[in-house]
Parts: C-alpha cells; sequence; structure tokens
C-alpha cells in the first residue's frame, strides 16, 4: 500500500469538480420535494440540458450562453412533467419516469450531429494572488464559475426556505396543499414554479458533466447521475447544508476509489460503488426509527396530488 | 424505451414492405447492438460493418438494426423479431447475448447467427472475435517509448479475459521498451461511462502517469488527457480522430466490414457453416489507426515493424520467455501461448502489480 502517491490536495480538488453535478441536480430536487412535488425524472433533465447546453455553447462559443442554454432546456423539460402532474393530475411517479426515458432518447436524437466533437472552453475564474496560496489555493481558487455558483446557490435555497416569507409559502404548500389553498395561495402556480426550478438546476448539472467534466456530448453521458441526486435528498434529510455535505461525500467517495486503485491499492471496487446508496438507507433507517422520527423532515404532501375542489 | 419501440416498429414497416415484393429477394440481414451508435466506440464500429455490407452489395442486401439492446432476456425478444421478419442472418455483437442466442437459434434452424466475442456454437451459431491483444502490443511499445515519467495509467472495464489480455500484452512490449515503465491500473466496472471515465483517467494523470491506455469505449480519458497537457493517449475501439495530433497518437481499429460482407456472401453463395474466427492484424479484423507526428520518427517506425512482424505471423506477441506475477514460469524461451490459454487469461505476468479483482 502507498498512498504518497496519492497528491491529496488535488484529489479535494477534483473531488469537488466531481460532486458539483450531482450537487446541482440535487439542490433543485430538493425545492421540488420541499413544495410537495416528487419529480423522478431528474436523469432525463439532466441528459438533456447536457445536450442543449454542450450543442448551444458550441454554437456560440460561449460557455455561458450553453450554461442558460442548459438551464432553459432542463426547465422546458420539467415544465413538460408539471402540466402532466399538476394540471392533468397525472401520477407523479409515473410521470417522472417516463420523464427520464423520454429525456434519454430526446437527448439522443438531439446530440446527433455533436458526436466526438470537442466542445467549448470553460475558463477557470481568476482569483489573482489567492490562486498562488499553497494548499488553499489550489483547493478553493482554481476552479471554473459553476462550483462557486453550486455553492452560492446551496446558501441562497437555505436562507430562501428557512429565512424568507415565500420560502415559508413553498413550504406550506409542501407541508398540506389543502390548508395552503385554503389560505389563499396559489398552490399549482408554486409547484409548476418550484418544478421549472428543480428542471434548471438538473440541466445546470447535466450541462456541467458535458461542458467541465468529461467536456464532449455522448449518448446516456450522466449514467445514474440523477438517481444519486434522488438519493442525495432523501440522504440529506431535505436540508441544504447537509446536501451539500452529502453531495461532496458521495462524489468523494467515486474520485476516493479511483485514485485508491490508481495508488494500488487493493479495495473491493463494488463495496465503494454501492456506499452511497447504502448510505442513504442507513440514513433512513436511523432517522425514521422511534423518536428521531419527527427529524426526518419529509415534507407532509410529498408525491399527493392537489386538486381544488369546487 | 421510446426510441427502441420506435425502431421495432420501423423493423416491422420494413419487414411488410420485403413481404411485399419478395420475388426481388435481397438476403436480410439482422444487426443487434448493445449500446448507441452514437457511442463513438464499440456499436459505432459494428455499424460501419453494416454500412460496409450495405455499400458491398447494394440492392441485394437489406439491413435492419436494433440499437441498445440490453443483455439477457431482452434480446431473445430482440431477436425472436427479427427472425420473425425474415432475416437471413444476424450478427448479434455483445457477449452477454450468448444463451438467448443458443435459445432463437434453436427455434430458427433456418437462420444463421453469427455471435461476437462468445463462444458457444451450434449448427447455426458462429462466433468471431477479434484479436485485439495484437494491437495492444503496438500500443504498448509506443506508451513505453514516450512515458517520461514511467508511469503509465490502464482504464480497464471489467476482469475478463479480453481485457486481462490486452494489459498483458501492453504491458510486455511498453516493459520491453522501457524496462523502468510500471503500469497502473484502474477498474471502472463499466464499458461506458463518460464521467466515470473522466475521473479515472484524471486521478491517473493526478499520481504522474503521462500515458492514459483505455478499455473503455468513450472518448472521456483523451478530452481529461488533452485538458492536462502533455499526456497522451489512444484511440480505442473507433479512431477517435478528433483528438489527432495530440493526446491522441494512434488507436486500435476494430474493422468488422470485411468478414461482415464475407458471411453475407457466403449465405447467398449457400456456403455459410458454422465456424469459430479469431482475426487479428493480418486478417484485417484489426487495424492501428495514423500514428501521428506527435510520436517521434523512431518510435513510429519501430511500431510499424513490431504490427509487420505481427501481421504477418512472424512475431506473437505472447512470445516466451515469460512468467505469470507470482514469478512461476507461464512460458519458456520461444514457447508462444495457445489460444486456450489466451481466450481463459486470468493472471497478469510478471511485473504488473495489484490483483485481478475477482
Amino acid at each position: 500500500m502507498d498512498l504518497s502517491s496519492i497528491n491529496w490536495v488535488l484529489l479535494i480538488a477534483s473531488l469537488m469538480v466531481a460532486s458539483t453535478p450531482i450537487l446541482l441536480a440535487a439542490l433543485g430536487e430538493l425545492v421540488v420535494e420541499r413544495a410537495g412535488v416528487l419529480n423522478l425524472g431528474v436523469e432525463g433533465m439532466m441528459i438533456v440540458g447536457a445536450v442543449t447546453g454542450f450543442a448551444a455553447g458550441l454554437e456560440t462559443q460561449s460557455a455561458t450562453l450553453g450554461f442558460a442554454a442548459a438551464a432553459v432546456g432542463g426547465a422546458a423539460l420539467s415544465l413538460l412533467f408539471g402540466v402532466l402532474t399538476q394540471v392533468l393530475m397525472s401520477n407523479q411517479v409515473a410521470t417522472g419516469l417516463a420523464l427520464t426515458l423520454f429525456g434519454l432518447g430526446l437527448s439522443a436524437l438531439i446530440g446527433q450531429g455533436y458526436i466526438g466533437i470537442r466542445g467549448v472552453e470553460v475558463p477557470e475564474v481568476n482569483w489573482g494572488p489567492l490562486g498562488d496560496i499553497p494548499v488553499l489555493g489550489t483547493i478553493l481558487f482554481r476552479h471554473d464559475a459553476m462550483v462557486y455558483l453550486s455553492l452560492l446557490l446551496c446558501a441562497a435555497i437555505w436562507y430562501f426556505l428557512q429565512h424568507s416569507r415565500a420560502g415559508l409559502i413553498l413550504r406550506a404548500v409542501g407541508e398540506s396543499a389543502e390548508a395552503a389553498h385554503a389560505l389563499g395561495y396559489k398552490v399549482v402556480r408554486i409547484r409548476l414554479a418550484a418544478i421549472a426550478f428543480g428542471g434548471a438546476c438538473a440541466g445546470l448539472g447535466g450541462a456541467y458533466i458535458s461542458l467541465v467534466r468529461v467536456p464532449q456530448w455522448t449518448e446516456g453521458m450522466t449514467a445514474g447521475a440523477g438517481w444519486i441526486a434522488l438519493a442525495l435528498v432523501v440522504f440529506a434529510a431535505w436540508r441544504p447544508g447537509r446536501l451539500l455535505l452529502g453531495a461532496y461525500l458521495f462524489g468523494g467517495l467515486t474520485v476516493l476509489q479511483l485514485n485508491l486503485q490508481a495508488a494500488g491499492v487493493a479495495i473491493p471496487v463494488e463495496y465503494l460503488s454501492m456506499s452511497p446508496y447504502i448510505l442513504t438507507i442507513l440514513v433512513l433507517v436511523v432517522m425514521s426509527s422511534g423518536r428521531a422520527r419527527a427529524a426526518l423532515g419529509a415534507p407532509a404532501a410529498l408525491g399527493k396530488s392537489f386538486h381544488a375542489a369546487a | 424505451m421510446f426510441r427502441r419501440s420506435f425502431l421495432a416498429s420501423a423493423a416491422l414497416a420494413l419487414a411488410l414492405g420485403s413481404a411485399a415484393n419478395a420475388q426481388d429477394d435481397p438476403t436480410k440481414v439482422g444487426f443487434v447492438y448493445v449500446g448507441p451508435i452514437g457511442d463513438g466506440g464499440w456499436t459505432f464500429t459494428h455499424n460501419e460493418g453494416r454500412l460496409a455490407v450495405e455499400e458491398a452489395f447494394g440492392d441485394d442486401v437489406e439491413t435492419i438494426f436494433q440499437e441498445s439492446v440490453p443483455e439477457g432476456a431482452d434480446a431473445e425478444r430482440a431477436m425472436t423479431q427479427m427472425a420473425l421478419s425474415g432475416v437471413d442472418i444476424v450478427f448479434a455483437t455483445s457477449f452477454g447475448y450468448m444463451d438467448q442466442i443458443i435459445a432463437v437459434a434453436e427455434k430458427f434452424p433456418d437462420v444463421r447467427f453469427e455471435h461476437a466475442t462468445g463462444y458457444k456454437r451450434a449448427d447455426n451459431v458462429s462466433t468471431y472475435s477479434a484479436r485485439f491483444y495484437e494491437g495492444r502490443a503496438v500500443q504498448g511499445h509506443i506508451a513505453g517509448s514516450m512515458t517520461e515519467s514511467n508511469v503509465i495509467g490502464y482504464i480497464a472495464s471489467y476482469p475478463i479475459p479480453e481485457v486481462i489480455r490486452g494489459i498483458n500484452s501492453a504491458y510486455i512490449h511498453a516493459k520491453k521498451a522501457n524496462p523502468d515503465v510500471e503500469f497502473r491500473v484502474v477498474w471502472v466496472y463499466t464499458w461506458f461511462d463518460p464521467a466515470k471515465e473522466a475521473d479515472a483517467a484524471t486521478a491517473l494523470i493526478e499520481q504522474g502517469a503521462d500515458v492514459i491506455l483505455q478499455h473503455t469505449d468513450s472518448t472521456a480519458p483523451l478530452a481529461a488527457a488533452a485538458e492536462a497537457g502533455n499526456v497522451i493517449g489512444f484511440g480505442q475501439a473507433s479512431d477517435m480522430a478528433d483528438f489527432k495530433p495530440a493526446p491522441r497518437v494512434s488507436s486500435i481499429l476494430d474493422i468488422w466490414g470485411p468478414y461482415y460482407v464475407d458471411r453475407v456472401q457466403a449465405v447467398k453463395d449457400g456456403t455459410w457453416g458454422s465456424v469459430d474466427t479469431w482475426h487479428g492484424i493480418g486478417d484485417g479484423m484489426v487495424g492501428i489507426g495514423e500514428i501521428t507526428d506527435a510520436v517521434p520518427a523512431d518510435v513510429a517506425a519501430e511500431a510499424m515493424a513490431l504490427k509487420e512482424s505481427i501481421a504477418a505471423g512472424e512475431y506473437h506477441p505472447f512470445t516466451g520467455p515469460l512468467n505469470m506475477q507470482d514469478g512461476s514460469v507461464w512460458l519458456a524461451d520461444g514457447e508462444v501461448a495457445d489460444d486456450g490459454t489466451l481466450l481463459g487469461m486470468n493472471f497478469y505476468v510478471e511485473g504488473l502489480s495489484g490483483d485481478i479483482p475477482q
């Protein structure tokens, strides 16, 4: 065993990059679920974001426009889910799964002409002298803007949910749609807005894979990241702070196991691959046992359709 | 799902269309793919083979295909559907279709089946594969000659003989070119997951590898190498020419077209029989993609000479003296590995570190 060949500073830096896609997607899904909607189509929205982001970035030669297009693409697809489940009252689980399958097919169709092409360059943010600080500079100040945006977004969502009136209303809708409706809040509209936000975040997460992490377009390239994001929301007990921790833990496990292998450490790869899911199950078991149950924090109206009866 | 049912109905429409003008009777050829054609690697090259069949026979042949057919029960459905639609021959292009092919072939004795990389045969089932380890030998030579850090990263997919042969072959020839060379193998347990492949490449590069070899299908490791700079890699399955002249300095090519054309011709001539084919560089099933200017001229010339001697049958990449990892003798001086051992290879040769996961 030779751990000295692992550069731990670089490992932490690449851990942040590897975690950003699931962090972005999970942040969006967290807001959606806090509004009482379960959208299982994260994977589909991510892959559509990946292809629209890559295509738009390439055509305009601007990474910013690429990410913007990815957010729009993800949001557009999520609104399809929104209309079906909120207006036409279809089953959320079935519609979400269909959205994933649809997104995978649609992205393959859109991406036909973009396979194997090099994408647009995404520049690192220039922090000037800060980037030269030993250790910290490499870990914190040598990333692209999306890494910082995802951290800002995490803080913003925490503030929004805990300390703003609009966040309170959104949570009310997620806890009891009927009560919120009785108070005069537009449940369907609020949920549609949350769904669109979730789609935009998933789109950004997908585009981060196709524009930064890989960077190129190939069919099916998200390869299950959307499902990890879904598990992550549960793991985090619907709290943004824990979500950040969980995302870096999940992403870190992947990067760590690859690094350990490269260093020649004999580790059972299968166990590390399934560890995010095992952790999620463990957290669920611990949290839902006995008195701690109240702390689980799942929105009470999660996954329930709401129809304003006349 | 959407795409598959669309293709299935397209296949059905084709079948109905061909029934209408059956008197013309073109040979109908079916292809079953495990991934999307757009994977840029394995399935992409099989589809190139299909296009070669179309070009060779023109109107005398009709091809149908189904993409992204999962290994397992669904493959049986896909092949049954093809057989019912009146195909004369089916090329099933993934190892995991093996039992399904045997089952379907029993039900349709008049349809010929060709199974890529499998080993179960029947009267109407042939198997075929390519000796990719010959290409790995050339790749290993270039890698060993070019590395400056003496650390070569290898992204491996699954611990199966096919992949282990590649690692051994590349290592043996890298070591010949550069005795100080060291291999770092990372198992990613996937044929295709660009994000994971990119992460694996990054991990290897961060630990000092300046050559990345891959046995996975996407171009993500090359993209990671390009970003790191001063790191080279190779195209896998297809040429991956977008990354020329560096980091992609050469590639191993899967060339299925000539074999497919031969077999379809055999069906037309009525000479088709069940065979087991394992072709290499000499027969043209494995190709070496253009070696770019990023490789010094003398190294490129040595690599080409190695390729020629393998193609001519003068040199076998597994020629003794070779020891197994634990130091025990595998091949004596001048002894050549037999195909049986190669097909079941589950050990590293001497010099490689680490264990093969079981």
